[in-house]
């Protein structure tokens, strides 16, 4: 479903390569880790196919069915399926959650040709949604990401996953601020959205995440490519030598 | 002293087109203000206060030509139940107004009060706005006392059951009215004052409005849409003990746009909020001029003020806190800030402190900055379209300003005109 090919990816701002040639392809109904030292080139990754300004793509391909994701505004990529669970959740004071959430879900809607979502539907589904990520009609009403906590701001990205339906789900350190409590609560949430149709990628530092929400694959990523692909032991491999063993054994 | 050849002469041009009205108690008022116009002479550019602001368009002899707006769009608070007092260029219609009774409040034309020999409005009519005069001088609120054509004279013994709704409109192109309005709010009674409408193609509006202790107004405003607007306001409060004034300003559009607030806390514990919220696109100039007075002990004051600009749209904020000697515990905030859509607009701002007294706590900021680049972003990986992002953010800032609006349907109205504004920029 994911499809990304030789991608070649520099900083605008300064001639830096950070992207060196990633291959990489999830499968719907796959989920997909990649795990790699600080400065790999893991959450540049997730930007890039998010499409973050301030980088620009040198070399290679990246498609989500048979779009090519390159080509789309950050609005177009959402609408085609794609979602990216922020590491740092953006703060947005003056928008409320609920308007934000109803936003985006009827922009998605059009953007697909689909029939707006009515007030009353909405607030049903978002209701059951949050609940089960022990969200409150509080933190609903409250702005966007304001005031909450980092377990909370972790939590109301996997609402808006849940809310938009996305195909393919990007989490970019979804795990990093979070007590164990908190990380069972956010696997949960997105063990709840795995589906036959429904690809992940799983962008993480430890092995810890992945003992929540289990990987099919692991990728070792490391100067800007991926280096190692295997099963879950990778993982595991990961957590009790380190990097360093993997990236001298492929060096 | 005599004045400046330049200041001089410009204050005889304007005036050689005016005459004062003439008949009862409020001639003397009215020719006392006119002493202090010829004294102090109109604004220069010269002139400091009005640095950021040029007066010229305000003083020509005719009023420029604004062409009349066509707007589908359904007048400000329309849906609000409220006793409309109407104005057609600056003149009293009777015929659209309602019946001038209403319950605890007494409304009387300004025409009409100044034949009685013996009105609670004598020694208001043009007190505050001299008083006002120091220590910055206000020429245009005085020319305004001396030459008001009409307006509304409220006295609030009460609370009425609905808000008065002054509406303006305006039907001719060169139409130059100048109002002047008295409100006197009785210990204990609250009113909700609201103005809307585009007035006249030029207008000089002055209110002087006079809390008794522990007396409540509320005023809303919502400056019309013309874009060859030019205007000059002026609003003097001073407030008893424990009184409360909190006042909300919507513009839109407008070439040239100055309102100026000036309060006196004179009372102790008495609570003054002045808020605004102003869009302009293009050929917009718009001020804000605030000028608040502590001299009381225990009062809060409070200053938000927002404006969105782009396409060489032009903001201006001089807003300053007075804390006197003796006005110990003031709790003084002001806030102003610019959202510069483009690189064309520009914002210029004059925040200013001065204090006399050693127990207080007062704060001030003032920013202008762009769309935050992240939470646009934000808001587009979740698939919402960059102009719809760009609305919802920058309704978003200039929420902060109207949230002061206590009513929520008052302020839910002045949203829907803010996202009427922004849709047909789209």
């Amino acid at each position: 479903m994911l499809e990304i090919k030789n991608l070649h990816v520099k900083l605008e701002e300064e001639d830096k390569q950070i992207l060196k040639g990633v291959d990489l392809t999830v499968e719907a109904g796959k989920v997909h880790a990649i795990m790699g030292p600080n400065g790999s080139g893991k959450s540049t990754l997730s930007y890039v196919l998010s499409g973050r300004d301030g980088y620009e793509v040198t070399d290679g391909s990246a498609t989500l069915g048979d779009q090519d994701l390159l080509d789309l505004e950050p609005e177009e990529r959402a609408a085609a399926g794609l979602f990216l669970a922020f590491q740092y959740p953006v703060e947005i004071p003056g928008v409320g959650n609920m308007t934000f959430l109803r936003t985006a879900v009827n922009a998605q809607r059009k953007a697909r040709g689909e029939e707006e979502m009515s007030a009353a539907d909405f607030l049903k589904l978002v209701r059951e949604r949050a609940k089960a990520l022990k969200i409150d009609a509080e933190m609903l009403k409250r702005p966007v990401n304001v005031g909450f906590s980092g377990g909370e701001k972790k939590r109301n990205e996997i609402l808006q996953m849940a809310m938009l339906e996305p195909r393919m789900c990007i989490l970019d350190e979804t795990d990093s601020g979070l007590d164990v409590d908190a990380m069972k609560l956010v696997s949960e949430g997105v063990n709840a959205l795995r589906s036959e149709g429904r690809g992940f990628l799983v962008i993480t530092h430890y092995q810890r995440l992945l003992d929540h929400i289990k990987p099919d694959v692991v990728h070792i990523m490391a100067d800007g490519r991926i280096v190692k692909s295997g099963g879950p032991e990778l993982a595991l491999e990961v957590e009790h030598n380190g990097y360093s063993d993997i990236l001298s054994e492929v060096a | 002293m005599a004045l400046p050849e330049q200041k001089q002469s410009a204050t005889d041009t304007r005036l050689a087109g005016l005459a004062l009205p003439t008949g009862g108690w409020i001639e003397s008022n009215r020719r006392e203000a006119l002493g202090r116009v010829t004294s102090m002479g109109l604004p220069q550019r010269r002139d400091e206060y009005w640095k950021y602001t040029r007066p010229d368009m305000l003083l020509d002899a005719a009023a420029p030509q604004a062409a009349l707006l066509e707007s589908g769009e359904s007048p400000v608070f329309d849906e609000i139940d409220s006793l409309k007092v109407v104005f057609v260029d600056g003149v009293f219609d009777a015929e659209a107004s309602d019946d001038l009774s209403l319950d605890n409040v007494t409304i009387e034309r300004l025409a009409d009060i100044g034949a009685s020999d013996i009105h609670w409005a004598k020694s208001l009519y043009g007190e505050l706005e001299a008083a006002g005069q120091k220590p910055v001088e206000r020429p245009f609120a005085a020319l305004n006392t001396a030459f008001a054509s009409d307006g509304i004279v409220i006295h609030v013994t009460g609370r009425p059951s609905k808000p008065i709704s002054l509406v303006y409109r305006h039907e001719s192109e060169s139409s130059d009215a100048i109002m002047h309005h008295l409100l006197r709010v009785e210990s204990g009674a609250e009113l909700t004052l609201l103005e809307t409408g585009p007035a006249a193609a030029r207008f000089n509006h002055c209110t002087e409005v006079d809390i008794a202790d522990g007396g409540t107004l509320h005023h809303v405003r919502a400056q019309g849409r013309d874009h060859e607007r030019k205007a000059v306001t002026h609003m003097f409060a001073r407030l008893g003990q424990e009184s409360v004034f909190k006042s909300f300003t919507l513009t839109v559009n407008g070439v040239l746009t100055r309102n100026e607030c000036v309060i006196e806390l004179t009372g102790d514990d008495a609570i003054a909020h002045v808020a605004g919220a102003c869009v302009g696109d293009g050929e917009f100039h718009h001020d804000d001029t605030v000028f608040i007075t502590h001299d009381a002990v225990n009062c809060e004051s409070r200053q938000v003020f927002k404006k969105v600009l782009r396409n060489g749209a032009t903001g201006v904020f001089q807003g300053k806190i007075l804390v006197k000697a003796g006005a110990q515990k003031t709790d003084g905030y002001q806030i102003s800030q610019s959202l510069l859509l483009d690189g064309d607009s520009q914002f210029l701002a004059k925040p200013e402190l001065e204090i006399y007294a050693d127990d207080v706590a007062c704060s001030h900021g003032s920013t202008s900055g762009a769309i935050d680049e992240e939470a646009l972003f934000y808001l587009r990986s979740r698939g919402v379209p960059e102009s719809t992002a760009t609305d919802l953010l920058t309704l978003a800032f200039l929420a902060e300003a109207v949230d002061e609006i206590e009513n929520k349907q008052l302020a839910e109205d002045i949203v829907t005109r803010l996202e009427n504004w922004l849709a047909r920029r789209r």
